[in-house]
């Protein structure tokens, strides 16, 4: 097997407020191949986000990463200094975040905001590159839009335009935070389209962070499932969209709408995600779990269960 | 923004201003006191004499006709003659408003300059040690009335320290030649070094006093804007592009966060026009806030309307030029 380019192992990060210490994420441990698209998927405060700011560096306090290794190419990133985290960022990690409308600075060109990357990191004839790149992602005329503002580009267009960004510098992976989220359901899929273009092109590695299943069913060769700031369950995207082994996996499945068979009753998962301050030591599903045994109380490891796949479940 | 519609914001500003000197008119004749009376107090005049002046002066003419007279004269730029100086007001204010602008310009550059820096590392280091130590400053800096503040000042560095002049402008001998009024502008035309600096220490006190009150509103008002600006999508993109700390803070933040802060410099500009009467008094400034404030106890009624009228010009004005510079920062608003 080769070197995995991104490897997170026991991955901690907490927040620290006023009522006690959120644990956003708590003993996360993941790696992404070189070229490889890994799917995260969770709900909002499962912690999906919040481990990738930790491998961009951009944990700020009240928040801290507690404990854990980021090994990213070979360096160890917990902890790097300030200036060689600014390299790394946009030059070999870049991301993209959920609403361009909002990432995008409104009172700066585009142009501007694309070739200060280049500028950033160095990398020359950043003009002509920046034409280059916005070309690659679909928005025509790019020379003449180079002047333009966000508010001068459609909804797409100005996601496209956020992609061309993340890409300019030809990152060895880029992270993909809810990319279809803001977006129309045909923007949706020109965009993921987009991106698995040039990933396809470039060789570089992807990660999705999403809570669409059917996101991460099209696009992505493997799948980390997260909950309440731990990973329940991972695996080859086929096998675990095909036979969920965790509870949750199979709620989050029941709950998507299945247009081949429509006669299948769409069951929401019931319940709360739990607050994250003073968890209990078992099973954090525990509360919501249809299949709850009084074993589950008890910490739940981790388990391999048959190639590449870990089930966090007492059932498995 | 077009000339077209340049010229359209600029058409909008005469009901404005035409407002005002209706206001300063109606207001000047509804204070209590005759002018007449005032300028024959002392001389034992009799009720005959003093009649005989008021029709000199058109002070016994119908209120509206006086008025329809006032701004005819008034758009041709005249604006009768001074009581006391016996001269035109025009020629008078015009004497006297190179000081104040002087004083006001340095003393709008000296909040600025203070106020945008302190306002974004107050907001960057929010909760930290300047942040607090330039919230308690600010507090200080608002309330504190500007008269006393600057006899403080005065007795402090002129008084005590003898480091700075106590009143005026200029000293005598220092005097540049008068090409466009303006001292420091004059001194540096003249090329006379002497001249800049002698003006620049006279000029040093009342601006800070000036100054100050406003520094402490703009520097809370930046610090508000930028934590905001800080919490935006985008400063988290340009910070995941691996951009230095300098550029996202002084061009991706301050360029959305200056909004705020021109808004309310443009209108705290008002009350500079209004903060330069007291000061110029304390510092014996001979500018145009002090020949007001003259002008307003001796019932000096063209000279107050005039000057009046030529402070809402200005704010008027000065709001118009913020307009301008918010469609540079803000190209949503740009058409």
């Amino acid at each position: 097997m080769t070197e995995p380019l991104l490897e997170i192992t026991d991955l901690r990060v907490a927040f620290h407020a006023r009522h006690g210490k959120v644990r956003a994420v708590d003993g996360v441990s993941l790696t992404v191949a070189p070229g490889e698209c890994l799917g995260i998927v969770g709900e909002s405060g499962s912690g999906k986000s919040v481990t990738f700011a930790a491998v961009m560096g951009l944990i700020r306090p009240p928040g801290r990463i507690e404990a854990g290794r980021i090994r990213f190419a070979g360096r160890d990133l917990v902890g790097l200094d300030a200036a060689s985290y600014r390299q790394l960022r946009g030059r070999d990690i870049a991301m993209t975040l959920q609403d361009a409308q909002t990432s995008l600075n409104p009172a700066l060109t585009v142009g501007t905001q694309i070739i200060e990357v280049l500028a950033a990191h160095g990398e020359g004839n950043a003009r002509a590159r920046a034409v280059e790149m916005m070309t690659m992602v679909g928005i025509p005329a790019a020379e003449r839009r180079l002047g333009d503002y966000p508010h001068q580009f459609s909804g797409g267009m100005r996601q496209r335009m956020m992609v061309a960004i993340a890409l300019s510098c030809r990152p060895k992976l880029l992270i993909a935070d809810e990319p279809t989220t803001a977006l129309d359901v045909t923007i949706q899929a020109q965009v993921l389209e987009l991106i698995a273009s040039i990933r396809a092109k470039l060789g570089m590695s992807v990660v999705l962070i999403t809570h669409d299943l059917g996101v991460v069913a099209d696009y992505c060769d493997r799948v980390a499932v997260m909950y309440a700031g731990q990973i329940v369950e991972a695996g080859r995207t086929a096998d675990i969209i095909g036979s969920p082994r965790h509870p949750y996996t199979e709620g989050l499945l029941a709950s998507v709408p299945d247009l081949h068979n429509l006669d299948r009753p769409i069951r929401p998962i019931e319940g709360q995600v739990p607050d994250l301050i003073d968890l209990p030591p078992g099973c954090r599903f525990l509360p919501r779990c249809p299949k709850a045994r009084p074993d589950c109380a008890k910490p739940v490891p981790m388990r391999a269960v048959g190639e590449g796949r870990n089930v966090r479940c007492v059932l498995t | 923004m077009s000339p077209s519609l340049l010229l359209h914001r600029l058409l909008q500003l005469l009901p404005v201003l035409l407002g005002v000197t209706v206001i300063v008119f109606g207001m000047m004749s509804l204070t209590p006191g005759d002018p007449a009376e005032t300028m024959l107090a002392n001389q034992n005049a009799t009720p005959a004499q003093i009649a005989t002046l008021r029709h000199d002066m058109g002070l016994d003419r119908s209120l509206p006709v006086r008025f329809a007279s006032f701004l005819t004269h008034a758009v041709q730029g005249d604006f009768g003659q001074s009581l006391f100086h016996h001269r035109p007001v025009a020629a008078v204010i015009a004497e006297r408003l190179p000081a104040t602008v002087e004083l006001s310009a340095a003393a709008l550059l000296f909040s600025l300059l203070l106020a945008i820096p302190l306002g974004v590392i107050a907001a960057v280091h929010r909760g930290g040690l300047l942040d607090r130590l330039a919230t308690v400053g600010s507090l200080f800096g608002v309330s504190l009335p500007g008269f006393w503040f600057g006899i403080l000042l005065l007795l402090v560095f002129a008084v005590d320290f003898r480091l700075l002049p106590v009143s005026g402008a200029i000293d005598y001998a220092s005097q540049p030649p008068t090409i466009t009024g303006f001292l420091i502008l004059d001194s540096l035309l003249a090329l006379r070094l002497d001249s800049l600096g002698n003006a620049l220490a006279h000029l040093l006190l009342p601006a800070i006093t000036l100054g100050l009150p406003m520094a402490a509103i703009l520097m809370r008002v930046t610090r508000a804007s930028m934590l905001e600006v800080l919490r935006q999508d985008y400063i988290t993109f340009a910070e995941a592009k691996g951009l230095s700390r300098a550029r996202i803070l002084g061009l991706h933040a301050l360029k959305n966060a200056l909004l705020p802060t021109i808004t309310v410099a443009a209108i705290e500009t008002g009350s500079l026009l209004g903060g330069n009467m007291v000061v110029e008094t304390v510092f014996g400034w001979p500018g145009l806030g002090r020949l007001v404030v003259e002008s307003i106890f001796a019932r000096n009624y063209p000279l107050v309307q005039a000057a009046v009228l030529l402070y809402a010009l200005t704010y008027v004005l000065v709001n118009f030029c913020a307009d301008l510079l918010y469609t540079v920062l803000n190209p949503r608003v740009r058409m």
